[in-house]
C-alpha cells in the first residue's frame, strides 16, 4: 500500500495544516468551558456574580465551541485534505480555501465576544445573532463551491465513499443553517425568527437534530472512511454496505427532529412520524460502525502497538452506543422517562466525546506528521496517555449522567398514594450533586488530554523536517 | 389538515420508508460485477474497497424495523389526516379555550375516542377522587387543628371514629403542605415566608383576610392589587415622594434621612383612602382591597427608604393567580387548610 507520497500533485495543504492546528486550540477551549459550567452546577459562585460568566451565556459558548469550532474545524481540516488525496488534485477555487479559514475563525471569534455578552437568538446551538449568521452562511457557500469544485476536476473515476458523506454534510448544514435562521432583525445585534410558536420548535430541532445528524455524523464518518482504513492499512469492508447505509442514512435522518419534541404542542402526527424514522435510523447508523470495525478484520493486532488507531476503533464503538441509544429515546415511552433529565446530556457527551472527538483526535494524529513533514508524532507515548485520560473522562462522564438521569426521571415521576408528587424539584436536584460532581472529574481528565495532544502537535510542529521517523511494527 | 398536506406527508413518509426498503434489496444482490469479497477496484489514496456481503443480522434487523414502521403508522396518528386503527390522539391539541377544552372532552367520552390525556385525568379523578372527597368533609379550621393534635395510638384497621377523624386530618395537612410545595412554594417560598413582592403566608399580617374564607376565596380567584398607581405627580414630584416616605416610615416609628414628616402627613390624605387615616391598611378598615397596613414593619416590596419612596414613586402591582381551574377546589380546599394553619399557634 502506498504510504503518505505527496509528490506527485502540489496540494494545498496550507489550509489543512491551519485549520488543524485550530482544532486542538479550540478542542481545549471548548471543553475548558463546558468544564467550568459543570463546576458552575456544583458550586454556583463560581459565576463571580458577572453577567457575562453565568452559566446561561456560557452553555451556547460551550456548546458552539465543540460544535462549530473544534468539530467543524476538525471536518474543514480533514475534508480539504482527503478530497485532495482521493481525488488526486489540489483544491479548486485557489485562495477560496484560505477564505474559509479566515471566514470560519471570525465566525468564532464572534461567537466567543457575542454569546458572553448577552446576544443571542434563543436557539439551541443557533443561538448567534443575524449578522454572524450571514457570515456563516457566505463561508460555507465558499466551503461548497471549494469542495464540490475539487470533486468535478478529480482525476479519479470513481468519488471515494468518504466524499458522499462530506458532500451531504457541507450541502445538508447549508440548507439547515439558512432554513432555521431565517429571521426579522430588527437592530444590529437583535432579530426575530420567521416562523412562530410549534412551527418555530419544529423548524429549530429539524435543524438542531440534524446538526447532530450531518454535521456530527455524516461529516464524521467520511472522516473515520478515509482515516480508519489509512491508519489501519486494510481495504475497506463492503463497498455495498456503504452505499446502502449512505443513502438510507441522508434519508432517514431528515425526519428524526420531532423526537426532541414528544408530548408537547406539536401535532401527533409529526411526533409519530419522528419517533418512527428514529427508530429505522437505527440500522444504518450502525452500517458505518460495522464498515469501520470489518475494515480491521485481518488487523486487529495493530490494537496493541497503534494508540491512534485504538482512538479510531474506540470512536466507532461509542458511535454505535450512541446511535443505539438515540433510537430507544426516541420511542415516546422511553423519551416520557429520559426527556429533560441528564441522561440526554449524557448521550450528547457519548456522542460528542466518544465519538466525534475520538475519530478526530485519532485523525489529527495521523494528519500532523503527514502536513508537517515528519513520520510520526513526537511522542506515540503521550498518544498512549492521552488516549486512557480521554477513555477515562468519557466512561465517568457518561456512567455519572446515566445514573442522574434516570433518578431525575424516576424522581419526577414519583406520586404518593394521594396522587401529590413524591418529590419537590429541588430534591432531585440535591440528588444529583455528587453525579455533578463525578461528571466534572470526567471533564476534567478530557481537558488534560486535550493539552497533552497540544503540547506533542507544537514538539512535532517544531522538530526539524524529517527528524521523527516512523516505527515499523512487526 | 388540508387533503394536499395530507397527501404531501403521507407521499413523503410512505416513499422514505419505501425508498429504504428497496434500497436493502438491490444492495443484498450481487451487483458489483466483481466476486463477493474481491477488491471493487478502484484505489483512492492507496484504499481499496472489498464487495463483501451485507451482514446477514444487519439487513434482517433493518428489514424488521422498516415493517414495523409501516405497522406503526397504520395504528397510531402520522400519515396526513390518518388517525390511525388504535382512534388513539395524546390530547385535543386544537383546542383554543377551557370550554372549548371541556367540551371537546366530553365529545371524545361520548364517541370513545382514546384521547390520552383526558384517559389520565380521568383515571387520577377516579383513583384519587374519593381521598378528597373525604378531606373535603372536614372544614378547613379542623384540618388546620390536627397541626397541634398528637397520634398516641397505633394505626391500624380497628381505629375508633375519633381517632380515624383525626389520622385523616393529619393526612389531609400533609396533603396540603405537598399541594403547596409543588405549586405555591415558586412564589411563597418553600417556608411560605415569601420573599420581596410575594407575601409572608406564616405571618398574622394579612392583605386580604386570614380567616379561612378569605384564604379560600384568594386561592380559588386569585386577587389583583391595581390601586396603588405611581403617585409621583400627585405627591407634588420627587420632594413630595420623600416626605411622604418620612411620613410612612414614621408610622413604624422609624425616622428617614430625606423628607419632611409634617409636610407628608399633610399629603397622606390621599392614601388613607385604602390604607386607612393610621396606615391600618385595608383588612383593618374591612374592606378587600390588598393595601397592606403601613404602621407594622412589615414590608411587602422591601423597608429601606429607598424601596418605600420606590413604591410611591412608581406604584406596585401584585399579582395572585385564579387556581379554580387549574387545582380544583377539592384540592384547594387542603392547601387553604395548611396555610390557615401556619399562622395558628
Amino acid at each position: 500500500m502506498t504510504q503518505n507520497d505527496t509528490s506527485a500533485v502540489d496540494y494545498n495543504f496550507d489550509v489543512v495544516r491551519q485549520f488543524t492546528v485550530m482544532t486542538v486550540i479550540w478542542g481545549i477551549v471548548g471543553t475548558l468551558v463546558g468544564v467550568i459550567i459543570a463546576a458552575q452546577l456544583i458550586w454556583p459562585a463560581l459565576n463571580f456574580d458577572t453577567p457575562w460568566l453565568t452559566y446561561s451565556r456560557l452553555r451556547p459558548l460551550h456548546t458552539n465551541a465543540v460544535i462549530f469550532a473544534f468539530g467543524t474545524s476538525a471536518l474543514f481540516a480533514t475534508s480539504y485534505y482527503v478530497v485532495q488525496r482521493t481525488c488526486k488534485t489540489t483544491l479548486f477555487g485557489g485562495s477560496l480555501a484560505s477564505f474559509t479559514f479566515w471566514g470560519w475563525q471570525a465566525v468564532i471569534v464572534l461567537a466567543a465576544i457575542t454569546l458572553p455578552l448577552g446576544y443571542t437568538s434563543s436557539k439551541e446551538y443557533a443561538e448567534l445573532e443575524w449578522p454572524i449568521d450571514i457570515l456563516i452562511a457566505v463561508v460555507w457557500v465558499a466551503y461548497a463551491i471549494v469542495f464540490f469544485g475539487t470533486l468535478v476536476k478529480r482525476k479519479t473515476s470513481h468519488i471515494y465513499v468518504a466524499n458522499w458523506f462530506f458532500g451531504g454534510f457541507i450541502i445538508t448544514v447549508a440548507v439547515l443553517h439558512i432554513g432555521n435562521s431565517m429571521a426579522i432583525p430588527v437592530s444590529m445585534m437583535k432579530s426575530y425568527s420567521l416562523y412562530s410558536g410549534a412551527i418555530d420548535a419544529m423548524m429549530q430541532w429539524w435543524y438542531g437534530h440534524n446538526a447532530v445528524g450531518f454535521l456530527l455524523t455524516a461529516g464524521f464518518l467520511g472522516m473515520m472512511y478515509y482515516f480508519v482504513p489509512k491508519q489501519a492499512e486494510r481495504p475497506v469492508y463492503s463497498y455495498r454496505l456503504s452505499i446502502v447505509h449512505f443513502w438510507a442514512l441522508v434519508s432517514l435522518y431528515i425526519w428524526a427532529g420531532p423526537h426532541h419534541l414528544h408530548y408537547t404542542a406539536l401535532p401527533d402526527w409529526a411526533q409519530s412520524v419522528g419517533m418512527v424514522m428514529s427508530v429505522v435510523l437505527f440500522l444504518p447508523s450502525w452500517g458505518g460502525m460495522i464498515n469501520g470495525i470489518m475494515t480491521l478484520s485481518g488487523a486487529w493486532h495493530k490494537l496493541r502497538h497503534d494508540p491512534i488507531l485504538r482512538f479510531l476503533i474506540v470512536s466507532l464503538s461509542f458511535y454505535g452506543m450512541s446511535t443505539f441509544e438515540g433510537p430507544m429515546m426516541a420511542i415516546k415511552s422511553v423519551n416520557a422517562l429520559s426527556h429533560y433529565t441528564d441522561w440526554t446530556i449524557g448521550h450528547v457527551h457519548s456522542g460528542a466525546l466518544g465519538w466525534v472527538a475520538m475519530v478526530s483526535i485519532g485523525a489529527m494524529y495521523h494528519l500532523i506528521p503527514v502536513l508537517f513533514g515528519q513520520g510520526r508524532m513526537y511522542s506515540v507515548k503521550l498518544i498512549n496517555v492521552h488516549f486512557w485520560m480521554h477513555t477515562a473522562g468519557i466512561v465517568l462522564y457518561i456512567v455519572a449522567m446515566w445514573i442522574s438521569g434516570v433518578m431525575q426521571g424516576l424522581m419526577w415521576r414519583a406520586v404518593n398514594t394521594d396522587g401529590t408528587l413524591t418529590y419537590s424539584f429541588v430534591e432531585s436536584l440535591t440528588a444529583s450533586y455528587p453525579f455533578y460532581f463525578m461528571r466534572f472529574l470526567g471533564g476534567v481528565l478530557v481537558v488534560a488530554g486535550f493539552l497533552l495532544m497540544a503540547y506533542n502537535m507544537f514538539k512535532t510542529i517544531a522538530a526539524e523536517d524529517g527528524s521523527l521517523k516512523r516505527v515499523e511494527q512487526a | 389538515m388540508s387533503s394536499f398536506w395530507s397527501i404531501w406527508i403521507t407521499v413523503l413518509t410512505l416513499g422514505t420508508l419505501i425508498g429504504c426498503y428497496l434500497l436493502l434489496r438491490w444492495c443484498l444482490k450481487n451487483f458489483a460485477g466483481v466476486e463477493e469479497g474481491a477488491s471493487m477496484g478502484h484505489e483512492f489514496d492507496g484504499i481499496e474497497e472489498l464487495n463483501n456481503p451485507l451482514p446477514k443480522w444487519w439487513s434482517t434487523f433493518f428489514l424488521i424495523t422498516i415493517i414495523w414502521g409501516f405497522g406503526y403508522l397504520l395504528m397510531y396518528p402520522g400519515l396526513g389526516s390518518w388517525q390511525g386503527l388504535f382512534g388513539w390522539s395524546s390530547s385535543n391539541q386544537d383546542v383554543t379555550s377551557l370550554e372549548d377544552s371541556r367540551a371537546k372532552a366530553e365529545y371524545a367520552k361520548a364517541n370513545g375516542l382514546i384521547v390520552e390525556y383526558d384517559m389520565e385525568v380521568k383515571a387520577a379523578d377516579e383513583k384519587f377522587g374519593p381521598i378528597f372527597n373525604n378531606f373535603a368533609s372536614f372544614s378547613v379550621e379542623d384540618i388546620a387543628a390536627a397541626k397541634n393534635e398528637e397520634i398516641d395510638f397505633e394505626i391500624n384497621d380497628n381505629l375508633t371514629a375519633a381517632q380515624k377523624n383525626l389520622v385523616d386530618r393529619k393526612e389531609a395537612l400533609k396533603v396540603g403542605q405537598r399541594l403547596f410545595l409543588q405549586n405555591c412554594a415558586q412564589c411563597h417560598g418553600s417556608d411560605a415566608r415569601g420573599t420581596t413582592g410575594f407575601p409572608n403566608l406564616a405571618d398574622k399580617d394579612w392583605l386580604y383576610g386570614g380567616t379561612p374564607e378569605d384564604i379560600k376565596h384568594t386561592l380559588l380567584y386569585g386577587r389583583v392589587a391595581n390601586g396603588m398607581i405611581a403617585w409621583e405627580t400627585m405627591v407634588g414630584g420627587d420632594q413630595g415622594v420623600k416626605d411622604v416616605a418620612a411620613y410612612v416610615l414614621s408610622l413604624s416609628g422609624r425616622e428617614a434621612k430625606d423628607g419632611n414628616v409634617e409636610a407628608g402627613q399633610a399629603k397622606f390624605a390621599m392614601c388613607a383612602a385604602c390604607h386607612g387615616a393610621e396606615g391600618q391598611g385595608s383588612v383593618e378598615m374591612g374592606i378587600a382591597l390588598g393595601a397592606p397596613r403601613l404602621n407594622d414593619n412589615i414590608w411587602l416590596y422591601g423597608g429601606s427608604e429607598r424601596a418605600v419612596q420606590d413604591s410611591i414613586r412608581y406604584g406596585r402591582a401584585g399579582v395572585m393567580p385564579a387556581w379554580k381551574d387549574i387545582l380544583g377546589e377539592q384540592k384547594i380546599h387542603v392547601i387553604s387548610a395548611y396555610v390557615y394553619s401556619l399562622s395558628q399557634d
